[in-house]
């Protein structure tokens, strides 16, 4: 660039470098226009796509939970509206500080305190946390007035579950409570995540859990347009929440009531069933609790106490609890004898109070016997000498063939959720319940137990029950159920939910109608003649006792025993004996003899079942059963 | 008859200093700037005509004075253009972590706004005053003079108007006839090295990582032009944003008033730097198209206009001003459709913002001037 140049030579090096920057700038141009193209001709689907989804936003509108009714119409759970104060932890600075002024307009409990505290260590600093419920008038207005001191803190109007029963049938219905992680889980496989789009709360037990599906509805969405802020600047469509369905119980919640409040303070369980359905007129387990608790998160001392209180309220004992059926299980095994061929019906044994078995004498509970005892007799009588010498004359495997069938030791298949599979004992099941060889050898002696419903056997009293309603249903057995329609909320267009054949049992009329005529006669003459006297209907029945401790031959005497090492005590029964509407199993935890606690319980539900009879307050313990501790159940 | 009094007379007053090409495409493209505010920002339009309206009548008294005079402002205004800059590097007031503007009483002002026009007319002068005998050294004289200032502007820091103040010097080095041996190794040591910021943005844009001679933020815009998802909620929102308005304009745009991009306000700036996002989005790649014709059409009357110049002085005057506005223009629109950093560099004669468009009219005025004054200073 040293050289000098003339004039002209200057300006035709300009005039080339002008050249220059004018294909530079339409090289740049170019490029610009290239870039251009690409974006809004060969990527216009794809920014268009991302354009829209930045102006639409979906709000979920939730759906009304459907209402959860019994057979007559009674509201076992509903929704109510009411305002609650809900808090945001990420927006408030100063969470105590902020509480803390709010208590001075609303009443603050330290239990809603520690209850929001839970909730927020289960959940995300910037979800929307209830501090409290259901405001008062009042407090909604003093709260609006100074709403502006509290930013993060809103007042939302929301639907609340509520059970108006109280803990009337809690272990049915159930409850439901906000979504945790574990249900989110659940609600992702189940590919349920947009229909839960701002439902906070889900069935967590009960009918609330396993009709979870047909009870939430279907969630609405509004579609606004948002700015870039989130905030709703114009609604462009709106898809209407479909609320969820009722669900109508075959349950009485009277009769529920009766056998609730005749239980009294005492552990059990009842489950009525209606054998020509399986329809479950009540599931009765006590002590029982509130669901309403559990709603909005319970407070901590309300879970501890429910949780190590050593009555065990949350436990639905008529379907996870199993308990060895003791005589109950007699009227089964005579059956299984006349079926299999082992005994007939007029076959008499005389019963000496005792069967001697490789080495080990099995005792009748009658010193010296019951006399000469045909299968009749057994049943009423309750004769364990009869069913020690049957069971060792049909053996484990008939026995074990002969009651599963009934559905003895197996899930039923009812509409709830965590049910006990029991045990139906069999060699098969001791090898694969116990490890040692030694423990997995099947003993004869094992199987006289059995014979009496003692040993390995244990049912819930869904299964007691489901197993009579098929024996007094002429061996066709049911699946339990406890939804009898599904009402559409908004049609009201009701789907029934038809009543589930599972099997017929191949059993002779004539074997069946004899042990039906021998449960009457237990009623009638035999350990349940008591309880049932005067009873205007006909009534078969059985009592049954379960060994919770092992006496190792010593006498039975109930003071002398601590309260929860007494036998429980068992009843079943069906009503009417000539065309049953009922059949219904009870047990009463550590009861004593089956007549004396649990039979009174089943004699005022079926009064009330078949006569409407309702008694007066809470029902009082029969004395008359108290002192009965006569003979042999 | 009072010849002031005279319309005929007064018309050709107004218009006589005026080119009539560069005029025509000055006035759409205020046109274009308008129409788009309408949709963008229509509580600025009032502001937007005041700003044209001075912005016109600079760029009238810019046409009105003969290059000889706007040679002999040249260095006045370098030097004062330098006092505020020290100025503003001592008493400047702090606005968006950077020191920018300076405070004089009445308004605040950004002095490295007047260098955009001081640059080039200095160098120009410069290389004028030595005509006919340029060394080598004249060339190592003028980049001092261009280091000066760039040096200030970036340490307040804004690297936009620093690189738009080297650019403007520098185009007067080029058609000064600075040596193709050292702009070609500077051009293939910078393509280079943006090539390979590219290939590594993954190493280098880690945190911990310091650039050299750049601040944090100038290190983040690159790195998230390169990766504008590594941070869409903060810096890459601007450039995530502003191309899913372009791309979803699509070819003929969504309709003036109905970019929801606009209208949303998921925009950043959208009525300034950014207002190029507003254009595509509602008029697509037709409106594009529009716009880069006429910036087009404005350079080439540029290049025309420096391609008749008598003087050297208005010879590298007229080119560097042109392609300022290509610069301008280019670094934009890069910039908004995501293949440039964002650095904040106007859309020449359609943003919003009346300092850039006083400067911009300013220089179309001196284009002017020395397009009228070609014949009457003979060479």
């Amino acid at each position: 660039m040293a050289d000098i140049r003339t004039p002209e030579q200057e300006l035709a090096r300009f005039r080339g470098r002008l050249a220059v920057a004018g294909i530079v700038a339409l090289i740049g141009f170019g490029l610009l226009v290239a870039r251009f193209s690409y974006l809004q001709v060969v990527r216009y689907d794809y920014y268009s796509t991302r354009a829209e989804d930045n102006r639409i936003s979906l709000v979920p509108i939730v759906p009304n939970r459907g209402l959860i009714t019994d057979r007559n119409g009674t509201v076992l759970a509903r929704n109510y509206s009411a305002y609650t104060l809900e808090i945001t932890p990420s927006k408030v600075d100063d969470l105590e500080a902020t509480i803390e002024a709010l208590s001075k307009l609303v009443d603050i409990q330290p239990k809603d305190r520690k209850r929001l505290k839970k909730l927020m260590d289960e959940s995300k600093s910037f979800e929307s946390l209830p501090l409290r419920n259901r405001l008062s008038d009042e407090e909604v207005a003093r709260f609006i007035a100074q709403r502006y001191r509290f930013p993060g803190v809103e007042l939302k109007a929301r639907l609340f579950r509520d059970y108006p029963m109280g803990s009337f049938a809690s272990h049915v219905i159930g409850y439901i409570g906000r979504i945790n992680d574990r249900d989110l889980e659940r609600i992702e496989e189940n590919d349920d995540a947009a229909n839960y789009r701002g439902t906070d709360h889900i069935g967590k037990s009960g009918l609330e859990k396993s009709y979870e599906r047909d009870l939430h509805g279907i969630t609405g969405f509004e579609e606004v347009e948002v700015d870039s802020g989130g905030r709703a600047v114009r609604l462009l469509r709106r898809t209407p929440a479909v609320p969820g369905n009722n669900v109508i119980l075959t349950l009485d919640l009277k009769l529920q009531e009766i056998v609730e409040k005749a239980f009294g303070n005492r552990r059990g369980a009842l489950v009525a069933i209606e054998p020509s359905t399986g329809g479950v007129l009540a599931m009765v387990s006590t002590p029982t609790f509130d669901p309403n608790l559990f709603v909005d998160g319970i407070a901590p001392q309300d879970w501890d106490q429910l949780n190590t209180d050593q009555d065990k309220p949350l436990l639905n004992r008529a379907i996870y609890s199993a308990y060895p059926p003791g005589s109950t299980f007699k009227p089964f095994m005579a059956l299984g004898a006349l079926t299999t061929g082992k005994r007939t019906p007029n076959q008499a044994l005389a019963d000496p109070g005792y069967f001697n078995f490789g080495g080990h004498r099995f005792m009748d509970d009658k010193v010296g016997g019951h006399g000469s005892v045909d299968l009749y007799k057994s049943i009423v009588v309750s004769c364990n000498t009869y069913y020690y010498v049957l069971a060792n004359d049909m053996g484990i495997d008939a026995i074990a063939g002969f009651m599963r069938p009934f559905g003895f030791g197996q899930r039923s298949g009812i509409d709830l959720p965590g049910e006990a599979e029991g045990v139906l004992p069999s060699p098969e099941w001791k090898k694969k319940r116990f490890k040692r060889p030694e423990q997995q050898k099947w003993f004869g002696g094992e199987t006289i137990s059995v014979g009496i419903g003692q040993g390995y056997n244990a049912y819930t009293p869904l299964q007691m029950a489901q197993g009579l309603a098929a024996l007094v249903n002429n061996g066709v057995l049911y699946r339990p159920h406890l939804a009898r329609h599904v009402v559409d909320a908004k049609t009201g267009e009701r789907r029934t939910i038809e009543p589930q054949p599972l099997r017929t049992i191949p059993l002779k009329q004539a074997h069946i109608d004899l042990i039906k005529r021998a449960m009457v006669g237990v009623n009638k003459a035999g350990t349940g003649a008591r309880a049932f006297a005067g009873a205007p209907y006909e009534v078969g029945g059985k009592t049954g006792t379960a060994q919770v401790y092992s006496l190792r031959g010593g006498k039975y005497v109930e003071g002398r025993i601590a309260e929860r090492l007494r036998d429980h005590s068992w009843f079943i029964a069906f009503a009417p004996a000539d065309k049953p509407k009922i059949a219904l199993a009870v047990l009463v935890e550590n009861g004593g003899f089956g007549a004396q606690s649990a039979a009174p319980i089943a004699r005022q539900a079926l009064d009330y079942y078949l006569l409407g009879k309702v008694p007066a307050g809470i029902a009082p313990e029969d004395p008359a059963a108290e002192e009965s501790a006569e003979g042999a159940e | 008859m009072n010849p002031r009094l005279d319309p005929r007379k007064w018309l050709h007053f107004l218009l006589s200093p005026l080119d009539g090409p560069l005029m025509v495409l000055i006035l759409i493209l205020t046109t274009y700037s308008a129409v788009i505010m309408v949709s963008a920002s229509p509580e600025r339009l009032g502001t937007l005509a005041v700003n044209a309206g001075v912005a016109f009548l600079a760029m009238w008294l810019a046409a009105r004075t003969p290059p000889p005079r706007l040679m002999s402002i040249a260095l006045p205004l370098y030097v004062l253009g330098i006092l505020l800059l020290i100025a503003v590097a001592l008493f400047g007031d702090v606005s968006k972590g950077a020191r920018r503007w300076l405070n004089i009483g009445i308004t605040r002002i950004q002095p490295s706004e007047l260098m955009k026009i001081a640059m080039p007319l200095t160098l120009a002068w410069y290389f004028q005053s030595r005509e006919g005998m340029i060394r080598g050294r004249d060339f190592l004289i003028a980049t001092s003079l261009l280091l000066l200032p760039v040096g200030l502007i970036a340490k307040q820091p804004d690297l936009g108007t620093a690189i738009l103040v080297t650019a403007s010097g520098f185009f007067v080095l080029f058609f000064a006839g600075l040596t193709w041996r050292l702009i070609l190794p500077v051009a293939v040591v910078g393509i280079v090295g943006v090539a390979s910021i590219v290939a590594m943005g993954d190493t280098i844009c880690q945190p911990g990582v310091d650039w050299p001679g750049l601040r944090e933020y100038q290190k983040h815009r690159v790195c998230t032009l390169l990766d504008p998802t590594s941070d869409p909620l903060g810096k890459g929102f601007h450039i995530i944003q502003s191309t899913i308005a372009i791309g979803s304009g699509g070819v003929v745009g969504k309709g003036w008033g109905n970019g929801t991009q606009t209208h949303l306000d998921f925009l950043p700036e959208r009525h300034t730097d950014f207002i190029f996002a507003v254009l595509t989005e509602e008029f697509g790649l037709v409106g594009a198209l529009i716009l880069v014709v006429i910036y087009i059409l404005l350079i080439f009357r540029g290049l025309f206009i420096a391609a008749g110049a008598p003087t050297l002085f208005s010879r590298l005057l007229a080119g560097a001003l042109t392609l300022i506005f290509f610069t301008y223009a280019l670094v934009n629109m890069g910039m908004v459709s995501g293949i440039l950093p964002v650095v904040g560099v106007p859309l020449p004669f359609v943003s919003y913002g009346g300092t850039a468009l006083v400067t911009l009219c300013l220089g179309v005025g001196m284009l002017m001037s020395i397009q009228r004054h070609r014949r009457r200073v003979g060479t």
